[in-house]
């Protein structure tokens, strides 16, 4: 079953279209490159997907139950997370707390609680375990590679029981090695069952994880298929418009 | 042997000695005990009991609002109006048990006035989006001019049938003779190094310093939290006015004056960073300590007091520069 089912989505703000009529589905443990060029509307859709806008018409179905999202707080209820493509992380905490940052762990007894940091340090560490990332959960996110930061990032959406990714141009301003560990950081998100969602311009990082691509352009799906069955001219030609469209 | 990747997360880069050297905090704690062991020596009165309480007094009132002041410089904010909040909390105590109120009712309306200055600071500069530093300098104004209009200028030291529990709230020293004063500053060091520590809501104070952008996204309740941390300013500088009345004996309109420099001086020397996403209550009762043994010591060495602000400025300066040292050496 799909984990993930848009139906018909359409947004607009007052005459702009953003989003017109876009159907897709997404299978647990599936990588979906989503690509498009500036103002195709890929930020929109997923901004629908985070609780940050509603649609305008259609229907979210999370798991084959209808999604209504008002804010974004809600989207993480429902397993839906988001990594910001600033990555939301402050420089001044440690990894740990970066992890924790809005449901820090706390003991204790009714209004006596204070910050469990030990189960924070535990649980951040197993984290960047899983995701097979050298990042020391005691450390300051100041003194951190741009792979390191990221692994906070994603372990964030780690915490709870996610199921759905959504990453927001993840390797659009690091170094080549980096790049390398961030799509590694992906795969490791996949192997666990969890949909991640990518959106970014770097053709080579599509074509190295994803397992879909979806091209949008002024708003429309133009494309959806295989990563085996395109090719990097073909999805070129659709996010320019020199294809019209592929089913 | 290879380190496996689970030794090097378990592993931790700092020990606790090398934090401590590379902190602020610990070089002014070295700084004010030398002075401490030096003036001992070098004059006779320095060491004396009377002139140790004096001290540890006269640290107490800019220590106990730069703790209030810390919760703000964490979140990257600042508060001027500190010192004119002191003087009308203490002008409203005074005025009201002048008018022959209890003392229970005096710190009462004292706290309210406080709290509703530091709620009206907080909510222009959390939902309105006014500059922190415009908004406290306006309040700075505002809140002074209340004072003088509440005791139409005038001096007042007669306050009513609780006027001995005042002064003995404020002058007494009831434990060990340690003066009151220093022990509410004590009690009041530690709510607030709990706070910052072990809450979630200190927690939250050094997310917004540190990434106020990342902290709305991550779902701190930014807001309420700046909100709370002005409210939290103005109330510290109340509890100092009232104490300082009941100390002092009388309330005049200039109480406070150009208090929130030596206030915020006090912080900053403590190691908090006015770029928001630093600070510690314990910094700012040593930065409070250090800016009193410099003025203590200019008088016992005969100096002029003139040179009082050269060497308190020197102090400010001198502490930013082992700062900036640091963050040198680790960009190299």
């Amino acid at each position: 079953m799909a984990v993930l089912e848009l139906t018909n989505i359409s947004k607009h703000f007052g005459a702009i279209q953003a989003v017109n009529d876009v159907s897709l589905s997404i299978e647990p443990g599936q990588v979906v490159g989503l690509m498009g060029d500036n103002g195709a509307g890929k930020s929109t859709l997923v901004k629908m997907i985070a609780g940050n806008f509603r649609p305008s018409h259609g229907d979210m179905r999370l798991e084959g139950k209808e999604l209504i999202l008002h804010k974004p707080s809600e989207a993480r209820q429902h397993g839906i997370e988001i990594v910001h493509q600033d990555l939301a992380l402050c420089n001044n905490l440690t990894a740990a707390a970066n992890v924790y940052l809005g449901r820090e762990l706390r003991r204790g007894v009714g209004p006596f609680r204070i910050l469990d940091y030990a189960a924070m340090y535990k649980r951040a560490g197993q984290l960047f375990a899983q995701l097979k990332s050298e990042t020391r959960p005691r450390d300051l996110v100041k003194q951190m590679s741009g792979g390191q930061r990221q692994a906070v990032a994603i372990a964030r959406t780690m915490l709870s029981q996610a199921k759905i990714v959504l990453m927001d141009e993840p390797t659009a301003a690091i170094s080549v090695r980096q790049v390398a560990e961030v799509l590694n950081l992906i795969r490791h998100l996949r192997d666990q069952g969890i949909a991640v969602v990518l959106i970014s311009h770097r053709m080579p990082d599509v074509f190295d994880v994803a397992d879909r691509v979806i091209v949008m352009r002024r708003g429309r799906k133009v494309a959806d298929k295989r990563i085996a069955s395109s090719s990097p001219e073909e999805v070129t030609g659709l996010i320019t418009g020199a294809i019209e469209q592929v089913v | 042997m290879a380190v496996t990747l689970d030794q090097t997360i378990a592993q931790k880069q700092h020990s606790f000695l090398s934090r401590m050297f590379s902190s602020q905090t610990f070089w002014v704690v070295i700084a004010v005990i030398l002075a401490c062991i030096f003036l001992s020596f070098a004059t006779d009165a320095f060491a004396t009991q009377k002139n140790l309480y004096n001290i540890t007094r006269n640290i107490t009132f800019v220590a106990i609002i730069a703790l209030g002041m810390t919760f703000v410089i964490i979140t990257g904010g600042i508060d001027l109006s500190v010192g004119s909040v002191l003087c009308l909390s203490s002008m409203v105590l005074a005025v009201t048990m002048h008018a022959g109120y209890s003392i229970e009712v005096g710190i009462l309306a004292s706290i309210a006035t406080a709290l509703s200055i530091g709620a009206f600071n907080g909510i222009l500069i959390a939902y309105l989006g006014f500059p922190p530093f415009v908004v406290t300098l306006g309040m700075l104004s505002i809140a002074r001019s209340l004072a003088m209009v509440a005791s139409n200028n005038t001096v007042v030291f007669q306050f009513g049938p609780d006027h001995d529990k005042l002064l003995a709230l404020g002058g007494g020293a009831w434990v060990f003779g340690i003066a009151n004063p220093v022990l509410y500053m004590i009690i009041l060091a530690l709510i607030t190094g709990f706070t910052l520590r072990w809450t979630k809501f200190g927690r939250h104070i050094f997310a917004i310093g540190g990434n106020e952008h990342a902290a709305t996204l991550t779902g701190v309740p930014v807001r309420q939290i700046k909100v709370a941390v002005y409210m939290i300013s103005a109330l510290a500088a109340g509890i100092a006015g009232i104490v300082q009345t009941g100390w002092l004996g009388a309330v005049t309109t200039n109480l406070g004056n150009g208090m929130e420099l030596q206030v915020i001086a006090a912080t900053v020397i403590g190691g908090a960073d006015l770029a928001g996403g630093v600070g510690t209550a314990f910094g700012a009762i040593v930065g409070a300590a250090l800016i009193e043994v410099i003025r203590n010591s200019l008088g016992l060495l005969g100096i002029n007091a003139f040179w009082q602000g050269v060497f308190i400025g020197g102090a400010i300066l001198l502490a930013v520069l082992f700062d900036r040292i640091r963050n040198f050496r680790r960009n190299d």
